[in-house]
């Protein structure tokens, strides 16, 4: 298995040359950075090449690393996270890619690679924002009709922001501020041991 | 001219749910119809969106173990190992050999559970009811397995980073009398509950390949099930793979791929059992592919009765730093102490870094993607649900077909809302 992996890295790397922004081996799970403008070429030659051959996109998600700890790349706050397949090699990649705008966050669309893509885009666009550009049809995918904002973000509040009730003096359901208040009996405690010792 | 205006009248758009009892749960679908024929469909979904994800970021990682039962609330004990497997990735802890073995009986007790809801929800849909209540005798005995190791009937939270919560009971939970069941007829509901667990499941597994044959002779040469299936909702293999099909879906189409077999975890590669695939790639195939994987599965949970029965030992990682201390440990133990107030208050850290990890679930591949900044808490955590992108390819499925085939596609994607909108 190692030896495999060492053999995938040493394939990216000779492919891909000085596209890739980084790449680590973590786990024996290759992840791959590639930025903006090199990453639908970089896609699609990992799907049609067959020394890479991934023919199917298991996974696509954003992330936010707004506030995580380890800068993520140069402190950039979205990433596009592709977990890729391939059934012939019977190898997996993951590859990401980040936004230059922390703003207005825009990444290329791979629809045109993989047709699945389609909904796994529409999902980060609603959760988090990130626009597709020549996405065929970027509406939200997994929120309410006409919800505002974009839960998965990290500034999000995890109660949200507003709740429905049923007005009886309106005879129609009403959305207003949320009255509860955001509870957490666990703090959120990072130890620089790594593993909790004690 | 005419005939311009003629055809925009003919075509017109229907809601379909999100209360149909054939959308199996919260499925709305706005159907874009050329008279009976479907010409678009346009899945609304995220009604049962709970945000599993962002709660799961909010919680220590132990206490988001419950929330992956009610992703697929008909497979319940696979979301959990897809989970925890990932954890186990990242900690780089051992599970014992024991805890192995369990996982894999009760991976697959709980593919035979969701293929019989499936197969009796599908029949149902289809127009045969009787499969239903032969499918849901069967499932009964298996959530009494469920409920004899965990205590709870569905949401089992048995899983646990580090192995399983506890070794299986040597007693079997019997029946009671009460004013409505008599005493003869008692003796003879506990007639297999008489010894341990192993014993209940081995007779279950002895009765079971006579059982899914029962099913057999009700569907597989029934000519209205043929008419039905045969033929409905083609995918080939090479729109399947690109499409994101997993799991029977793409087996159906002919694609030899199997994650016990090609990336094998837990004791996956010791098991003697076969991959079934079909050729066609119909809702006929995907159906015999699912009948034939009960019956693997079946042959699966008796070689780990054999195993388990003659090989006692652990069932959870000794690493108290991640595994509670046992009961009596912890009651005279100061440092176990110490160990079950931390991992019950603060919870186990895990080192920075990402992992993702992904079983064979009923439904196809489930895998779970975890990103951690070395906290008690996920940073990210991304549910990979097999569901979402079979219902995003209803569409090319069923282009073309007449509605009432819809339903028949839908049974055959085996749609559960739990975890396409997560």
């Amino acid at each position: 298995m190692s030896q495999d992996i060492k053999k995938q890295t040493q394939n990216l790397k000779s492919f891909f040359k000085k596209k890739i922004l980084s790449i680590t081996n973590e786990k024996s799970e290759i992840t791959v950075t590639f930025d903006q403008k090199n990453i639908i070429p970089a896609l699609k030659s990992l799907r049609d090449k067959p020394e890479f051959n991934f023919k199917q996109l298991i996974d696509l998600c954003g992330v936010d690393y707004q506030e995580y700890k380890f800068a993520a790349l140069d402190g950039k706050r979205f990433c596009v996270v592709y977990h890729l397949l391939s059934l012939k090699n019977n190898t997996r990649l993951r590859v990401k890619v980040f936004a230059d705008d922390d703003e207005f966050p825009l990444f290329p669309t791979s629809t045109t690679i993989w047709p699945n893509a389609d909904w796994y885009e529409r999902e980060a666009f609603d959760l988090f924002g990130l626009m597709f550009v020549d996405h065929p049809d970027l509406r939200r995918l997994l929120t309410d009709y006409g919800f505002v904002g974009h839960p998965f973000r990290k500034d999000f509040p995890m109660i949200g922001k507003v709740e429905v009730r049923y007005d009886p003096t309106l005879k129609r359901v009403i959305y207003e501020p949320v009255s509860i208040e955001e509870r957490n009996n666990v703090p959120r405690l990072i130890r620089d041991e790594g593993i909790h010792r004690g | 001219m005419r005939e311009f205006i003629v055809a925009e009248i003919k075509n017109y758009t229907m809601n379909f749910g999100p209360q149909h009892p054939a959308a199996h749960g919260v499925l709305r679908l706005v159907l874009e119809m050329d008279g009976e024929v479907i010409q678009r469909v346009d899945p609304h979904i995220g009604l049962l969106h709970r945000a599993t994800e962002k709660l799961a970021e909010n919680r220590t990682y132990l206490q988001s173990v419950p929330y992956m039962d009610r992703l697929d609330y008909v497979s319940m004990m696979m979301n959990e190992h897809a989970y925890v497997m990932t954890i186990e990735k990242l900690l780089k802890i051992n599970v014992p050999i024991r805890a192995q073995y369990i996982r894999v009986m009760f991976d697959e007790i709980t593919r035979i559970l969701n293929h019989l809801l499936w197969l009796g929800a599908h029949a149902l849909d289809v127009g045969a009811m009787t499969v239903f209540l032969y499918a849901f005798r069967e499932r009964e005995d298996l959530f009494d397995c469920y409920e004899a190791v965990s205590g709870a009937r569905m949401h089992a939270a048995y899983y646990r980073p580090g192995g399983v919560y506890r070794d299986l009971p040597t007693k079997m939970p019997q029946f009671e009398a009460s004013k409505t069941k008599s005493a003869s007829e008692i003796k003879k509901l506990n007639k297999n509950r008489t010894g341990s667990l192993l014993d209940f499941i081995e007779d279950f597994s002895n009765r079971f390949p006579a059982n899914v044959d029962e099913y057999e002779t009700l569907l597989t040469d029934n000519r209205i099930w043929k008419q039905r299936t045969v033929g409905i909702g083609v995918v080939d293999p090479d729109r399947a793979i690109a499409l994101g099909l997993t799991g029977p879906m793409l087996r159906g189409s002919g694609v030899e791929w199997d994650l016990r077999k090609k990336q094998p975890y837990e004791t996956y590669n010791e098991f003697n059992f076969k991959i079934p695939i079909g050729k066609e790639g119909d809702c006929y195939d995907r159906y015999l592919v699912r009948m034939e994987e009960m019956r693997e599965s079946n042959k699966i949970i008796k070689q780990c009765i054999d195993w388990l029965r003659t090989n006692p030992g652990p069932v959870i990682s000794s690493d108290n730093k991640v595994t509670p201390p046992s009961r009596t440990e912890m009651k005279e133990d100061m440092e176990s102490m110490i160990h079950h107030f931390k991992l019950f208050t603060e919870g186990f850290h895990i080192p920075k870094g990402e992992a993702y990890a992904a079983v064979e679930h009923p439904k196809g591949e489930f895998g779970t993607y975890i990103i951690s900044d070395g906290a008690n808490k996920p940073y990210r955590l991304k549910i990979r649900a097999p569901g979402f992108p079979h219902l995003a390819a209803i569409n090319e499925m069923t282009k073309g077909h007449m509605l009432s085939d819809l339903v028949a596609i839908i049974g055959t994607q085996d749609i559960v809302f739990g975890e396409i909108d997560r």
